[in-house]
């Protein structure tokens, strides 16, 4: 079993890497690697998109990878095979961000990327540190996670999803924040669970022994 | 809801933390990955290491303090001390940081942290700012302070040769893309004193972007303080935690009795 953590110029790569590695060593769920080749996608069991960074910025980056894209979307759309995106790696799942400016997203979940505008203007964007989960629907990568649970977010932007089925979890800033998001063999996470402490260390072993 | 945040600080030079940290617990008391799993067992927010020396020669030491600290905590590591440029947020970031801190540099050329958060985005960008009271009001009441570099070494000037106020420059920075300021008062470090909280307050109030209070914590009620009259949204300490006389759930048992929202897990 492979995992693939595609390295694409962007994201705090090394805590994701070894935060997968520790569970899949729990788990026997095989090796976990960071790459930026198309033929490692290609092979991977599960593929992991990670993101810290800009919307455009990290578009930009995947399509300058030569062949990422082709190779995720052969493997996850395709073959279904288990696909996370974290963080911007999740944002990259809609159909359209407007961070700084309109780009195009995979268009795998409906939706669209939006700046967050708390009702209440003393709260501060980013929303960054922990917030409680509300899990909307059951998923076998949320087993053992319930609602109250804490995640680290770190986020200016967040994703509203237009098919609320495919809403999985969120979280109250002044508002609704999508916490996670998922349809058939695909998730996503706003948060990140590499640095969320043991929820996200539990999401992580439910993700690498998870068969769609 | 979003909770403040407690943030324990290690300052580190050559890979070995300096100003004492007295854990019981601790195998080696001044390996700060050692430190930083038993802030994590703790239930610390967050991690903050601070590069004092950051030369040069010594970069390579700090990647690897990242990388075996990666492997062993699951919550978010700040790296600050000597960050130049883009290319050291990439490496730091890559090493195992979550996030990175500019301080000297931002000062320097501020569209620094235009390009870092242009490339890595906002949210891991941190900037650094330790003030300094320079002006009062006709009470006497600190309504000025203007910025310091180099450990606070060094008073900022700008081209016409005068101080840089430190609310300006806060909202500069903000405006060129930092996610998070975390504010020093050169006054209150080290002191015991509690924070600096018109400072802290001035500058909550005048950018949009999280602030964490830092230096003069003496006791649980500064953090508190820090926090309902600052303004702040997450707390930095250092020597109350590494020396015991408090641990991080009695800061957090602290904090939501005085009705502010804490992660108590």
């Amino acid at each position: 079993m492979l995992t693939v953590i595609i390295d694409y110029d962007s994201g705090n790569l090394h805590s994701a890497e070894k935060a997968f590695q520790r569970m899949a060593a729990e788990t026997h769920a095989g090796d976990v690697i960071v790459s930026t080749k198309p033929e490692d996608v290609a092979r991977a069991d599960r593929i992991v998109l990670p993101g810290d960074g800009a919307f455009p910025a990290c578009r930009q980056q995947l399509s300058d990878h030569r062949g990422i894209y082709e190779a995720l979307e052969q493997a996850v759309i395709k073959e279904g095979r288990p696909f996370m995106g974290i963080c911007v790696g999740m944002q990259m799942l809609a159909t359209i961000s407007h961070e700084y400016q309109d780009t195009d997203g995979f268009d795998w979940v409906k939706g669209h990327v939006r700046k967050i505008a708390p009702e209440d203007p003393a709260l501060k964007v980013p929303h960054m540190g922990w917030n409680d989960l509300v899990i909307d629907c059951a998923h076998p990568v949320l087993d053992g996670v319930t609602t109250g649970d804490h995640a680290y977010f770190v986020h200016s932007y967040h994703f509203v999803v237009d098919n609320s089925d495919e809403r999985l979890a969120h979280c109250d800033y002044a508002g609704d924040i999508t916490a996670i998001v998922g349809r058939d063999n695909m998730m996503g996470m706003q948060f990140h669970p590499e640095k969320s402490q043991a929820a996200g260390l539990r999401m992580i072993a439910n993700f690498l022994t998870w068969t769609p | 809801m979003l909770k403040t945040r407690i943030i324990p600080c290690l300052d580190v030079a050559e890979g070995r933390t300096v100003k004492g940290v007295n854990f019981v617990d601790l195998i080696d008391a001044g390996d700060p990955v050692e430190q930083a799993r038993a802030y994590d067992a703790a239930g610390a927010d967050e991690l903050c290491f601070l590069d004092i020396k950051a030369t040069h020669e010594n970069r390579g030491t700090m990647f690897d303090l990242a990388t075996r600290t990666a492997e062993q905590c699951f919550m978010p590591l700040t790296i600050g001390g000597g960050v130049r440029s883009p290319d050291d947020v990439r490496d730091l970031l890559l090493a195992g940081a979550d996030k990175v801190s500019f301080n000297s540099a931002a000062v320097a050329d501020p569209d620094v942290i235009a390009r870092s958060a242009d490339r890595f985005g906002s949210q891991c960008i941190v900037v650094a700012i330790d003030a300094k009271t320079i002006g009062h009001d006709a009470d006497g009441k600190p309504n000025k302070w203007g910025i310091f570099t180099h450990g606070g070494r060094k008073a900022a000037l700008d081209k016409d040769g005068n101080p840089i106020d430190a609310v300006e420059f806060a909202m500069l920075m903000e405006q060129k893309g930092a996610g998070e300021i975390l504010l020093t008062s050169m006054d209150r470090d080290g002191t015991r004193a509690g924070f600096n909280l018109p400072l802290t307050r001035a500058i909550s109030d005048a950018v949009h972007v999280p602030v964490i209070a830092s230096g003069g914590v003496g006791n649980l009620d500064h953090l508190v303080e820090g926090v309902t009259e600052g303004g702040a949204s997450a707390v930095l300490a250092a020597s109350i935690f590494h020396f015991g006389d408090y641990t991080i759930r009695e800061a957090k048992e602290h904090m939501a009795a005085a009705g502010i929202p804490m992660r108590l897990t």
